[in-house]
Parts: structure tokens; sequence; C-alpha cells
């Protein structure tokens, strides 16, 4: 039993969420060690953005990760709006809001559903979360035109209006969601087999959770109530009410559990959001070509992965001098190997699953 | 040449060479149109149930879908990895397809019609069940890749627990009917289907068949998000279609062997048929897939300790029941 073999897992692998590759030591169905290899999908934004003009770098933000686009949307255009001290309309931060929680929960859907792949019920989550996330898919298409990388919200506020009813069918999309969350949590809570597989598995306790920089849903499953919304409020966050969704244990089910929650809350944002909605402009006059002064901005969102931060350093002219991405699937990641010391192979994929990466953001 | 008289052809089946040689051809063709069919029907059931059409292109309701995968698995490259143990390798997928379709020789479809009727039956197909696990440990081994190895492992770590309870529970139903013989299993439920007084013995078995086809929720060996395609990782074109095939072929015979052991085989309402058999055997398959749908796959661990420290207890417990609903 004390023969090691060197596992290699992916970077073509069914459960990797992408381009990870893992070194897995194992002994027997044992892992003794992991080491996770990164850089499959390096496409080298940061060194890119240093050579476009400001707004052209908002798309290159789509891609980063590429299953919440506007939230990497928002924390651009919010560095570049502190960077230019920037006044951005009242209606234009509730549709902000409104954008971001529901990207929230399309994401929240996604990992939901793909745990589901993880642990070997192939496709019947995945299909009931994707049905849900399809109607966001919608909304989005209906405010941007795209259904993937939207570059909707923008320098100065958001690209267009809402559209016409656009509100109506978000609030009885959010009625249904509500139904619909029921029932995810009658396939995970109810069912014995898949608290069995995730309950007590990859435990990390509140103390581990901060050394190790863990951020998002990962941080706030070993119950440290901690959130870039309630604690460096951007946007208008404070004006809504409503409160940290934390799990209790660290395990697996703890993060599955902060997921759900999380998409309770974030309908609830977005319904208050719909209903205070105020009329107005949704983008301040912001010229073509903006052109911040010399200085630098670190500034972080509250992204569905955790502290998703942009670190800009302008030197007055029309590009950034150097843009550095703070990306929470990173840090995530890079728990990884503390957590799977001495699981199953199992074990190692579920707990990667409740990690949540999504590689666009990790490799950047 | 060819005398055109039906007595002749059954008088030949007297003959146990032409016999088994019928047997055989009737056998791997009836199953394999089965096989062919409710393939299709779980891939359409299972998407049913989630939220999704399944296929529906080649053919009407897609229904030659598997006749098209298969013939694309067919006209593949036959890969032969640089490092394989050739004979184990080419042998695999052979075995495995002849072993699950051999099993099938001991099974009656009614009173009269049965290839080989064995007065050990019962026991000639649990013999045969636990063979199967050869041709896993084969194609888990020979490949020289550690994905099918673990597959391979897995496979046996699963057989040894599911092989026992598999034995014992059985030992219910014979212990009830008093008999070997799979035709007197059956009339022996003339009065009324074993799933009755067996019921514990007949939770025990449909597990233990989950195990022995190895469909989710034990679906270990081949594990797809763990360790991509467990023992048939490596295998390609005509030689996965035979694995594929001789996997499934399990299922189908342990619903057959479920409906022939509870729920008494070929007699229903008003007459007998195999068309009772075959609706029991569908009926139970569609329970298989509904599962399949609903539930995740549990841990080697868990599998391994569910095995012996549940299963095996409650089917002695089983044996004493049956024991004590014999003699009171």
């Amino acid at each position: 039993m004390s023969e090691r073999v060197l596992l290699n897992l992916g970077p073509q692998h069914p459960s990797t969420h992408g381009v990870l590759r893992l070194v897995v030591e194992l002994e027997g169905e044992r892992v003794v060690n992991v080491t996770p290899v990164i850089g499959y999908l390096h496409r080298g934004f940061e060194k890119i953005a240093e050579n476009r003009r400001y707004i052209q770098i908002t798309p290159l933000t789509d891609k980063l990760d590429y299953v919440s686009s506007m939230a990497n949307n928002m924390a651009y255009v919010k560095a570049v709006e502190e960077l230019l001290g920037l006044e951005v309309p009242e209606r234009a931060e509730y549709i902000r809001v409104i954008v971001l929680e529901l990207q929230r929960i399309a994401s929240h859907l996604l990992a939901l559903g793909s745990i589901g792949n993880d642990l070997g019920m192939p496709f019947t989550l995945m299909m009931y979360t994707f049905r849900e996330r399809e109607t966001i898919l919608d909304l989005f298409e209906s405010l941007s035109g795209a259904r993937l990388g939207y570059n909707y919200i923008t320098i100065g506020g958001v690209m267009d209006d809402l559209p016409l009813g656009f509100t109506d069918f978000t609030l009885s999309f959010l009625r249904e969601l509500r139904q619909k969350i029921e029932e995810y949590e009658d396939l995970v809570y109810d069912n014995e087999i898949f608290v069995k597989r995730t309950e007590g598995i990859g435990v990390l306790s509140p103390k581990d959770a901060i050394n190790l920089g863990a951020t998002g849903p990962v941080l706030r499953g070993s119950g440290v109530r901690r959130d870039i919304r309630k604690e460096d409020p951007y946007s208008i966050y404070h004006y809504f009410d409503w409160r940290i969704v934390t799990g209790k244990r660290g395990d697996c089910l703890s993060r599955i559990s902060v997921w759900i929650n999380e998409m309770k809350m974030s309908a609830d944002i977005v319904e208050q959001a719909i209903e205070n909605i105020p009329p107005g402009l949704f983008r301040a006059k912001v010229s073509r070509v903006v052109r911040p002064p010399e200085g630098e901005v670190y500034s972080r969102i509250e992204s569905p992965r955790g502290e998703l931060g942009f670190h800009i350093i302008g030197d007055g002219s029309t590009h950034p001098y150097r843009l550095k991405i703070r990306s929470p699937a990173f840090c995530n990641l890079s728990i990884l190997p503390h957590l799977a010391k001495g699981v199953f192979i199992a074990d190692l994929i579920a707990i990667l699953g409740t990690l949540d990466p999504v590689f666009g953001e990790v490799d950047r | 040449m060819f005398p055109l008289n039906l007595e002749f052809y059954l008088s030949l089946l007297e003959n146990p060479l032409f016999r088994g040689l019928a047997g055989a051809l009737g056998v791997i063709t009836v199953i394999s149109l089965a096989v062919l069919i409710l393939i299709w029907a779980e891939r359409k059931f299972v998407a049913r149930l989630q939220h999704r059409y399944g296929p529906n292109r080649a053919g009407k309701y897609g229904i030659l879908q598997t006749l098209a995968d298969g013939l694309k698995l067919f006209l593949k490259e036959d890969i032969l990895p640089e490092k394989a143990e050739k004979y184990a390798y080419t042998l695999a997928p052979i075995l495995c397809f002849s072993l699950a379709m051999l099993p099938f020789v001991a099974v009656p479809v009614e009173r009269n019609i049965v290839v080989a009727n064995l007065n050990a039956g019962i026991l000639f197909i649990l013999a045969v069940a636990s063979l199967s696990i050869i041709p896993v440990i084969m194609a888990g081994w020979s490949p020289n890749n550690k994905y099918n190895l673990i597959g391979g492992i897995r496979s046996a770590a699963l057989m040894i627990s599911y092989e026992i309870p598999a034995g014992l529970a059985v030992i219910g139903v014979l212990v009830l009917s008093g008999s070997l013989n799979m035709i007197d299993i059956v009339e022996a439920q003339r009065d009324g289907w074993f799933i009755l007084p067996q019921f514990l013995g007949f939770i025990i078995f449909i597990t233990v068949s989950f195990m022995e086809s190895a469909r989710p929720p034990f679906d270990l060996p081949e594990a797809e998000s763990e360790i991509v395609q467990g023992w048939t990782t490596e295998y390609s074109s005509v030689k996965f279609a035979l694995l594929m095939l001789g996997e499934y072929t399990h299922a189908v015979f342990t619903s057959v062997l479920i409906a022939i052991l509870y729920f008494g085989g070929w007699m229903g309402p008003l007459f007998d048929s195999p068309f009772w058999l075959a609706l029991k055997t569908l009926v139970i398959m569609l329970f298989l897939m509904w599962v399949r749908a609903s539930v995740v796959r549990i841990r080697i661990d868990q599998m391994v300790s569910f095995g012996w420290k549940f299963l095996i207890p409650l089917s002695l417990l089983n044996i004493l029941i049956a024991g004590a609903i014999k003699v009171f």
C-alpha cells in the first residue's frame, strides 16, 4: 500500500472546470499530495491592457471570469471611475446593482449545477440550474445583445437603459426562481448520498480560511462574516436591507449552502432595487477618450467568487501604465493542496468543485 | 436438400450441438436488439427527467441513435496503446461481451423455452456473473494506463463487496422454492410472487444489481468525473463498443434475473407469456434509469463498508426470515 502513484489529472479532464492540471500523488485511492498546474488559459490580459485605451479594456474584462462578466466589468469600471473621480448617476447605480446581483445568481447556478456533475449525478442538477440561468442570459441579452461577454457596465454608467418590460419580467422570474431554489434544496439536502459525499469533506477552519486568503463563498462557508459589499460598501449596496450569508462547518456542504442562500439574498436585493429605481440618466457625460490623472488606485468588489480587485497605475495618458488584477478564483484555488491532503480522489473532485475556480480568471 | 417441415428442425434442436448454436445465435440477436432499444429508451427517459429532449435526430424519435453511435464506433480507428499488454488488451472486450451473454442461456423465457435447462441453473448464473470481473480487471491492467488501473481495481473491490450479499440474498428465494432450477423457481411463485415474503431479499438484490452492472450510484469503476472513463479509458472503436455492450447487458441481465426471482417471471394475469417477462424487465430497467438520474455517486470506502457492514448482515437476516416462513 505504501507504493505511490503519480496521476496526471487534466488539463483535459471531465471535471477540472476548464483547463486545470492537477499532479496528484496517490496512495491507493488516497491523495497524498496535489499540485495544481495553471496557466493553460493565460492570455496576458494585464499586458494587453497597457496598450489599450481605458474604454477598450472593458471588453477584455468580459473574458476574465467568463461566467460572471458583469462583475468583472463593474470591478474595472469602478477602478477607473475612482481614478477619474467620476460621479455616476443614481439610475445607473441601480441598474448596475440589478445586473450584478442577477449575475451572481447566474454564476452560483452554474457552480451548483457543475457540483452535481462532479459528484456523479451527470446533468440532472445542471440541466435544472441551467434552465434558470438561461432566463438570466435572456435578460442580459435584452440589455446588451450578448449572452456571455456583455461589455454592458461602462465608464460613467451603463451602455443602455433598461428595455421596456425588463423589470416586470425580472420580478416574475425571481418569484419563479424562489420556487426552483426549493427544488434544488430538495435535490441537495434531502439526498442522503449527496449529503454523505459533501458533509465533513474538505473542512476549512475559519482560521485557516483567513490565513490562506480564501475569499467569497469559500470564506463565508467557513463561517467568517466578510463581504466587500458590507465591509467596503460600493455603488449603492448600503441602500438595501440584506445580510451576509455564512455557512457553519466550512465543509463542501456549507459552501454549497452558501451558494443557495446567497441566491435568495441576491433575489431580495434585486427586488428592492427594482422597487426603488429612480428615473434619470443611465450614463454620465464622459468623453470617448478618458484621460485619468496621474495616480494609482486599488478598487475591489465582491464578485460571485469573492474579492475581485483592479489595481491601476495611470500616467496621465489614455492608456493605463500598469493594470493588475487580483483574482478571487486564483486565491481560492491555492487552498486546494491544503484541503486535499489525505482525502479520496472522489473528494478531491468535490472539493475542487466547491472552490469553484473559473480558469479565465485564474490564468488571466 | 432442406426439408420444408418444422418438425424436422425442432427435432434437430434435440441435438446438443444444434441446440447450442441456435441458442447462442438467438440469445445474441435478441439481447443485442433489446440492448439497442434499451439504450435509446434510457437516453430518452433520463433526458426527460433532466429537462432535455434526448436523441431526436436519427430516425423517428431518435430511435436509430444507438445504431448510428455503434456504426460510428465501428468506423473508428482501433488504437492499440504502445505499452499495452497486447493479448490481454484484445481479449478483454471479447471476454466481457461473451461472459455477459453467457448467463442468458440458462434463463427460461417460458416454461418450455430455454436454451439449457440446468438443474442448478441459478448456481450456474451466479458463477458466470462472478467470472465477469475478470475481463474488467484485464481491461484495467493491460493498457498500462493509470485511469484504467484505478477503474479495474475499484471494480475488484466492488465485486468482493457485492458478490457475497448477492449469493446470500438468492438463498432466501431458494429456501422458499426448494429448487435451484430456474423453471421450478418461477413455478413455485404460482401462488404468489416472492417479492412479498422476500421483500428484504428483493431490496438487497436490487441494490446489489446496481453494483453488479456498475450503474449509478455505484458506477465507481467508470466514474467519469473522477477517473475519466475508468477501466475503458484506453479503449476505442469496436473494442469499446463490445465493452459497453457487455456492461449494458449486465444491467439487462440483472433486471431479467430480478423479474424471474421476485416477480414471477413469465407469469401474468390471464395468460403466461414471455411478454410478461419482457414487460417486468422493462419496468425494472426504468427503475434503474430513474435512480441514475437522481442520486450522486457513492464513494469507494462508503461503498465497501456498506457492502460488508450493512448488506451482508441484512442478507443473513433475510435467510433467517425465509427459513421461518418455510417452517411455519
